[in-house]
């Protein structure tokens, strides 16, 4: 039973991220792009700790922590350039 | 395994990809930016947390402890989520973004 529902999961991930690629494909500005990068990320944490689950192991987590601080500090980083035009002043 | 671990593994599961798809359907299909600075706050909360509480209930009872990986990504995809949104909001008033006619509210115009 918990297979059938980890597949389930994974599907509906994988079609939130499409999802995810169709807005950053077609955003018709950039604060969307950024928006639909940020959301990317997030399903990414999410898909690497299903892929835990599946595989048994716990070696993925570390590097779902690492996308999480490294995601966050793109998204302020890209938010900034677009609201001043320059990251560090 | 414990059959009552296995129902609430599941039930978290189904219940966080229902909520991180949510999350993308309404980034897709909402028809303003404003609006759709909702996707990420779903996904985020809900979708990812429940994965995260289902991993954490796995792991244990596999034997393998309680691991704190998992409970500082929930802590910090928390706490980060309405930071990222707030940057977003304001330099998508900064750029003038358009907006539908039915959004309420010009904030730029203040």
């Amino acid at each position: 039973m918990m297979v059938t529902a980890l597949y389930i999961t994974i599907a509906m991930v994988t079609l939130a991220v499409l999802l995810n690629v169709y807005r950053l494909i077609k955003g018709p500005d950039a604060p969307d792009r950024v928006l639909a990068l940020d959301t990317l990320y997030i399903n990414a944490i999410a898909l690497i700790i299903l892929l835990g689950i599946t595989l048994g192991t716990r070696m993925y987590l570390e590097a779902a922590l690492l996308i999480a601080v490294m995601g966050f500090v793109g998204t302020v980083a890209m938010a900034k350039y677009l609201k001043r035009g320059s990251v560090i002043e | 395994m414990n059959p009552y671990a296995e129902y609430a593994i599941c039930l978290l599961l189904l219940i966080g990809g229902a909520f991180t798809l949510i999350g993308a359907i309404g980034l897709a299909r909402l028809p303003d930016f404003f609006t759709r600075l909702h996707g990420p706050t779903k996904a985020t909360t809900v979708g990812v947390g429940a994965i995260v509480i289902s991993s954490v209930i796995y792991f244990s009872t596999l034997g393998q402890g309680i691991g704190i990986e998992e409970i500082l990504i929930t802590a910090f995809l928390i706490m980060t989520a309405p930071i990222s949104a707030n940057f977003l909001a304001k330099s998508a008033m900064h750029l003038k973004v358009k907006t539908t006619e039915n959004t309420r509210g010009q904030p730029w115009d203040q």
